[in-house]
């Protein structure tokens, strides 16, 4: 058994959220016009007690930091405008017990957040309202108790909790990435594995940079990742235990494993294995540690993915020629090619959703990162580059992470390499800001499954 | 208006004309063939005469004539040093996918191996390891950069 999450949160509906919402955002379409919302900073409550919760932030400014950080996700998200706070007429303490609408319509606000925080015997309390400013109504009240250290993470379910009510659809911001930290000359690339909150805070390093590490996946279930290791220059696919840093080598296979994944249920990795000049895709069971042989081919197959109900993988293959995308049931039968347009497709993954795959396209020397539907139809490219691969989807499917590198001179100078993120609208893309520079990322399931 | 959009149309056609002469020069300076290195840049040698290293086409892992030619000196020279034995390291240029790559450079270093040993040298003295596009020996974004790091290259294991 795996302990789903590291601590309790305790969450009290306050009031009924109200059944139809008056102020709702389209995600659908590319959003030109974002929503203006006022984040009024949450106040502390008399009576809490003082604490330290890291070098810059006390109980004097928690409730601070919380908004600000409510806010920078709502923006990044690309369907929020939250509004400049000095234009804020109401104080904080006030608008949370009864908002003056006339005065927040008045800097065009739409929506409004309010809240306070209580610090009482060792415990964080915070509580937040969700105003309708045009409608002059309250639509979401809710409240948290938890360990004051988790603060930053109220703020990541708040921002959820805002993004579920105002689009209808569960949120992203509750989450960390898993991702390869570089560092170092192109020739002898140092390379970490890494793990950070979604919106780039609280880097941790995984392993030490002894050894080559690449592709890092979370596990949609559990605390685990698993990622390839050149560990005793043996390159073999691994399992990690997040928590206690317990890792082994996943299978007993005389060659190179290698581009692993979690089944949807969490209970298998799939992934590649060459031989011979050979690579074939396979399945391990973690917990019976059968394994099982997918593909039997003499082309390149890998990258697999499973589609979220299991039944299905995608992987890419070179047995047409040239590496294309195929789809097969989890039993390796029924093997589909479904990518047909000029150029290479290769790294497919399965949305969440499970009605888009995501790719990674070369075309004419340009890198592309694109949708289709699982049958092939209604390709859509998203973004092009000098290089660029690797999408992972955020938890609600809506947004995509990849990898980008620049260019380099004839000496290697100008090279980087960075997270970024893009809408499956094709808007709103974004550069992720990492310590280092970073590849491989891959994101992790909502952690308070909100 | 019109005379102003024929200067531009012709400054363009210019342009493509002086850029492409250039792409042919370069070509032309015999480290190419196709797009497979044929130059000596980075080439170590095992022993008097033989090369530690072969080349690849993009995407591909035919050995090249070249390849051959160098594969048989480096097994005529293992069959002279009985007790030495190899790894083969194959690798992949930076304008791949990460995954796909670790394949191909697998899939060269086994085209390697297995032309060593129809010409003699038992499997048990060649291992095999892939490096995908993780270790470039030219760093630059170029095609001849691209060129010397599509390879496979034979390094003494003891």
């Amino acid at each position: 058994m795996i302990k789903k999450i590291l601590f309790s949160l305790v969450l009290i509906l306050l009031f009924k959220q109200q059944v139809f919402a008056i102020t709702t955002i389209d995600i659908t379409r590319g959003n030109l016009d974002p929503l203006p919302i006022a984040i009024s900073p949450l106040y502390m409550s008399e009576g809490s007690e003082n604490i330290k919760l890291d070098n810059s932030v006390n109980q004097k400014n928690v409730g601070e930091k919380i908004s600000e950080i409510v806010e920078i996700n709502l923006k990044r998200s690309g369907l929020f405008n939250p509004l400049n706070k000095s234009a804020f007429v109401q104080k904080p303490d006030i608008a949370h017990l009864k908002p003056r609408f006339e005065d927040w319509r008045l800097i065009k606000a739409q929506v409004l957040v309010t809240g306070k925080i209580l610090i009482k015997e060792g415990k964080l309390r915070v509580e937040f309202r969700l105003w309708d400013v045009v409608a002059a109504k309250e639509i979401l009240a809710l409240a948290f108790t938890t360990v004051p250290n988790n603060w930053r993470r109220v703020a990541h379910i708040i921002s959820d909790k805002i993004y579920m009510r105002l689009t209808g659809e569960s949120g992203y911001f509750d989450t960390r990435i898993i991702y390869v930290s570089e560092s170092g000359p192109k020739t002898q690339r140092i390379k970490k594995l890494a793990i950070m909150d979604q919106d780039g805070a609280n880097t941790k390093y995984l392993t030490l940079g002894n050894e080559l590490v690449l592709t890092p996946r979370f596990s949609p279930t559990a605390q685990l990742v698993t990622y390839l290791s050149y560990f005793r220059n043996l390159p073999r696919v691994y399992l990690l235990d997040i928590e206690t840093g317990i890792q082994e080598v996943v299978g007993d296979f005389p060659g190179m494993t290698f581009a692993p994944r979690f089944s949807p249920d969490g209970k298998k990795i799939i992934m590649s294995f060459a031989q011979n000049g050979n690579s074939d895709i396979y399945t391990m069971d973690i917990e019976t540690r059968v394994v099982e042989k997918l593909t039997d081919h003499p082309s390149i197959d890998t990258s697999p993915s499973y589609s979220p109900d299991g039944k299905y993988i995608c992987f890419n293959s070179d047995r047409s020629g040239l590496q294309q995308i195929y789809i097969m049931r989890s039993d390796g039968s029924k093997v589909k090619r479904i990518s047909f347009g000029k150029g290479l497709y290769g790294t497919p993954v399965w949305s969440p959703r499970g009605d888009l795959i995501a790719f990674t396209k070369v075309s004419k020397g340009r890198f592309y990162i694109g949708v289709m539907r699982t049958d092939g139809t209604g390709e859509r490219l998203l973004t092009e580059n000098f290089y660029q691969e690797a999408p992972s989807w955020a938890p609600n499917g809506r947004v995509l992470i990849f990898y980008r590198e620049t260019k380099s001179d004839s000496e290697g100078k100008g090279f980087t390499a960075k997270l970024w993120s893009i809408d499956l609208t094709g808007y709103n893309e974004r550069e992720i800001s990492t310590k280092t520079d970073a590849s491989d990322p891959s994101w992790s399931s909502l952690l308070s499954g909100n | 208006m019109s005379a102003q959009l024929i200067r531009n149309l012709l400054l363009v056609i210019l342009a493509t004309l002086a850029l492409s002469a250039c792409s042919t020069t370069k070509k032309s300076n015999n480290l190419l063939q196709g797009d497979v290195y044929t130059g000596t840049e980075t080439i170590e040698y095992l022993a008097t005469g033989v090369p530690d290293r072969v080349f690849f086409a993009t995407n591909k892992s035919v050995l090249t004539t070249a390849a051959r030619d160098t594969l048989r000196k480096q097994a005529a020279w293992m069959r002279k040093n009985k007790d030495i034995s190899v790894t083969l390291e194959g690798h992949a240029d930076e304008r791949g996918t990460r995954e796909y790559n670790l394949a191909l450079g697998e899939r060269r270093a086994n085209a390697a191996k297995d032309y060593l040993m129809t010409y003699g040298i038992s499997g048990n003295r060649i291992n095999v390891i892939s490096y995908g596009k993780e270790r470039p020996v030219n760093s630059g974004s170029t095609p001849l950069a691209w060129s010397q790091n599509r390879r496979a290259v034979t390094v003494k294991a003891n």
